[in-house]
């Protein structure tokens, strides 16, 4: 799907004012697709610069037309409300900006790759010791919350959300980049109230989460919808999945090499 | 009710390179061995697609589930102890294979002056520099060099070694079975750069195969292709010697061998009448849950330095060890390890994305008493090293001390600096103190409802000031090899359970002389049960400034000999 069909597809659902009837069925869903598809089939959209979140290139742009149903780039499985994935967006984007090098979380895709995690096994720490009781630890005791990921992110997301309303009165995803950076340095300096125990959560141990999952999702295998078309790995001359690297292994000169995903 | 099952000659709990080591040992003998594994089966046909840093280098795919089990950790004995939650500091191994699955290789020999560190030092410096005092508790290992030495040559064998000469180790029976590797830009700085120095670089001893190998029990492996997914990976050629492809598919050569997955042991047995010996263990099935007992002629612990203890701990077998009194050997002289390294920053591009495990160069310039120790406030010291390991885009973001750690100018920097940045690192030695031990936490319990381990540890202020030596060395090899900046690592604070270190956890069921102090003989052979054996990084008295495998491989073999032996006359083992 491209960004432009997604697009119209949520205007026309606004127009008609059925996205807040709350009655999106598969199958109308799938019909207004169909639809959208049938208007304009191989577009290559670039970044509206919206803030609803959507950026960049979309390497999926091609599609089989004919009213099929292609699974969307930029689909989303964890954050249903939207207002919080641009929030989560943006704050990804101050962390990895988009400069002269190459594109930033947005357009890599980064939130997206977040989304996809949250709602998986890293969302709901399923690897994890999460047995109680649960105490606040020292820094070098590590993880101590009782929050899931998916809880922690959602609640840091309110954070973000309600400090740029105190101190701007505006959405985080609508002030200036500076004031975003000003948030963001107070959530790593730990100097944000979350309202709850440090057992439970900091702003501190957010942001360090926030960041993590940023980089992940610049540089990750395409595979997890980050690091779109690649580029977070040209943008660093990192080759991907190679099988063997024997033949210039003990070359001198520094290699420029195409980078390959692990499955392609 | 557990079901009982047939008893067997020799049983050993867990099936990485030691429960692989003994059982291959044992089953060339002809006796009838089974090794229960808690995890699944895998092996090369699994890691096709192996080349996701994400799935494998940062969630952990091949290593221990937390979830069901892990430990506990404080700094201090007098602070309350809380779960290690998620995988950090170290990367506890799971299923066949074990952390050997994704080891990277670097097979070291510990030096003679390891085994026999409390004699020499007093010899050497006299007494005093033990600092007993202030509560150091350096122990010989009831084992020496030359004892040791046959099977450090048996374990490079069979993991086909590759490695040149390296001017302080103990003296070699035989040389590497297999050549070095392949000698890249970066490595031939740092050997330009030290030779210049006056100090003598090797190349980093490996198992990652330098040439295709056959070892002396015809297991074939293949030439490495410095694919860069290693550590922390398994690999898909066959070119890395694993317990899989190694050890364990020759014990799956014998009839009278069975390796039995999903089963995990919670109990060593015991026997009322007998307190000499132990008579096998219970094992829950992890897919149906339900208890088995295993009867078994001789038990061997081969479960990691953790589980070893813990398995002794909760079967109520040995003196637990109390840091007030200093009573008791389980638990006793837990080590780790520290790293003190610099970073350097060049204006020419490297090729950082290859590489291999075990691709490096190394020297002991600096490392056990290579150097004179008697101006300096620590013992010991560390082997220092370059390598070209694969660095991989997530997790290797290098930048310069003072730039951000986001925003647009971190993004920048780390962009450059990736291909533009090399690291020399310093891999120190760890010294044993009296209030760093394991013992078991009452509060918290694994998915079995049996007690975790409790990790009470902190870095004591030896290995803080031998890391700083350490790494202002490191910082002027990079001076040397034409670095435009060096930043040296910050003072080590206190050990945090957090970021990544080293799988290189000692201590805990240490080998000795004394029985009131060590918790196996110099077989690795229980000082209680006379058919019980434990084997692993567990045994070492403290860490040296290596990796670990080399020597438990060299314990592994010495141990196996001590079960074919103790097989035969059913006696105690002596010296
Ligand atoms: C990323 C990484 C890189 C490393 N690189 C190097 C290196 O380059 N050089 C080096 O020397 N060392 C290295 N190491 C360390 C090395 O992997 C270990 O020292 C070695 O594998 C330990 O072997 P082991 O048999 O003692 O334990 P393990 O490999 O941990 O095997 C123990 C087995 O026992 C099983 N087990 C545990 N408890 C139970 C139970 N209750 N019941 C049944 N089964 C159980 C486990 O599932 C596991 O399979 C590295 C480790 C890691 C994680
Ligand atoms: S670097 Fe070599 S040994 Fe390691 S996984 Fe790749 S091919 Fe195998």
């Amino acid at each position: 799907m491209s960004e432009e069909k997604q697009f119209s597809r949520r205007d026309f659902l606004k127009t008609t004012g059925v996205a807040t009837g709350g009655i999106i069925g598969g199958s109308l869903l799938g019909g207004l697709i169909g639809f959208n598809l049938d208007g304009d089939s191989n577009n290559k959209s670039k970044d509206s610069g919206d803030n609803e979140g959507n950026g960049g290139q979309d390497e999926h742009g091609g599609h089989g037309g004919g009213g099929s149903f292609d699974v969307p780039d930029r689909g989303r499985i964890f954050f249903e409300n939207d207002s919080d994935f641009a929030t989560i967006e943006a704050a990804m984007e101050r962390i990895f900006p988009e400069t002269d090098v190459g594109p930033g979380a947005k357009e890599l895709g980064a939130a997206y790759f977040l989304d996809g995690q949250l709602a998986g096994a890293y969302g709901f720490n399923s690897k994890e010791y999460m047995q109680g009781p649960f105490y606040e630890g020292l820094p070098t005791q590590g993880y101590q919350s009782n929050l899931n990921r998916g809880e922690y992110f959602r609640l840091g997301i309110k954070k973000l959300q309600d400090e740029a309303q105190d101190r701007f009165e505006e959405s985080f995803s609508n002030i200036d980049e500076d004031k975003q950076d000003e948030i963001l340095q107070d959530f790593q300096d730990d100097k944000v109230d979350f309202g709850v125990p440090k057992s439970t959560a900091t702003s501190g141990y957010f942001f360090t989460m926030l960041r993590s999952a940023t980089l992940e999702g610049a540089y990750c295998d395409p595979i997890y919808h980050g690091n779109r078309n690649m580029e977070g790995w040209k943008m660093k001359q990192f080759p991907g999945h190679q099988h063997s690297y024997l033949d210039v292994i003990d070359a001198d000169e520094f290699k420029e090499i195409d980078p390959l995903p692990n499955f392609s | 009710m557990a079901k009982k099952l047939d008893k067997v000659d020799v049983l050993t709990v867990g099936a990485g390179w030691t429960g692989g080591i003994v059982a291959a040992e044992a089953a060339k003998e002809g006796l009838k061995v089974v090794s229960l594994e808690r995890g699944k089966k895998r092996g090369t046909e699994d890691y096709q697609h192996v080349h996701d840093e994400l799935k494998y280098a940062i969630r952990y795919e091949l290593m221990q589930d937390i979830s069901k089990e892990t430990l506990t950790f404080r700094n201090e004995p007098d602070q309350r102890a809380l779960p290690m939650r998620q995988q950090g500091s170290f990367l506890l191994g799971d299923n066949v294979g074990g952390a050997g699955t994704h080891w990277n290789g670097w097979v070291y020999r510990f030096l003679p002056y390891d085994f026999e560190i409390e004699t020499q030092t007093k010899e050497k410096y006299g007494e005093d520099r033990l600092q007993e005092d202030d509560g150091y508790r350096f122990r010989d290992w009831g084992i020496t060099y030359d004892e040791l030495e046959p099977y450090f040559t048996q374990f490079e064998e069979t993991a086909g070694v590759g490695g040149t000469v390296n001017h302080f180790e103990g003296e070699r029976s035989k040389d590497y079975p297999n050549g070095p590797m392949v000698q890249t830009k970066m490595m031939k700085m740092f050997e330009d750069a030290t030779n210049d120095m006056g100090y003598h670089p090797h190349f980093l001893p490996s198992a990652n195969m330098s040439e295709a190998y056959e070892n002396p029990d015809g297991e074939k492996l293949n030439p490495c292709q410095y694919c860069a997914f290693c550590e922390r990976f398994a690999c898909e050629y066959d070119a890395k010697a694993t317990p899989e492809v190694t050890v364990l598919k020759t014990a799956q050569r014998h009839d009278n061998f069975e390796l039995r997955t999903h089963c995990n042991v919670v109990e060593i047995l015991t026997d009322d009448d007998d307190d000499s010996k132990v008579t096998g263990v219970k094992y829950v099935d992890t897919l149906t849950k339900e208890e088995f007992i295993q009867p078994a002629d001789i038990v061997v612990l081969t479960s990691y330095v953790f589980n070893n203890y813990k398995l002794l701990a909760v079967s109520d077998i040995g003196e637990q060890y109390d840091p007030k009194t200093e009573k008791g050997s389980l638990g006793r002289n837990y080590c780790y390890q520290t790293f003190g390294g610099a970073r350097g920053f060049f204006d020419e591009q490297f090729n950082v994305f290859m590489g291999a495990g075990a691709l490096g160069m190394s020297m002991d310039d600096f490392n056990g008493d290579n150097f004179d120790h008697e101006d300096l406030d620590f013992l010991h010291g560390g082997s220092i090293t370059i390598t070209q390991l694969g660095s991989r885009p997530i997790v290797t973001n290098p930048v310069p001390k003072g730039t951000p750690s986001w925003g647009a100018d971190f993004k920048e920097e780390s962009v450059k600096q990736y291909t533009r940045s090399l690291s020399v690192a310093g891999q120190c030695a760890s010294s044993p103190h009296k209030d760093n031990y394991l013992d078991l936490d009452s509060d918290y319990k694994d998915e079995f409802g049996v007690p975790l381990v409790r990790l009470t540890y902190n870095f004591t202020d030896m290995d803080r000031k031998r890391t700083k030596y350490l790494a202002e060395r490191c910082g002027e090899i990079l001076e040397k090899m034409g670095a435009k900046k060096v930043d040296v690592d910050d003072e080590l604070g206190d050990y945090d359970i957090v970021p990544y270190q080293s799988t290189h956890n000692t201590g805990g069921t240490i080998m000795g002389d004394d029985r009131e102090t060590s918790v196996v003989n110099n077989w690795l052979q229980h000082w209680d049960r006379d058919n019980l054996f434990v084997v692993g990084a567990g045994n070492f008295a403290h860490n040296s400034g290596y990796n670990p495998t080399g020597t438990v491989g060299a314990l592994a073999y010495r141990c196996a000999e001590g079960v074919i032996k103790y097989s035969k006359d059913k006696k105690r083992l002596e010296k």
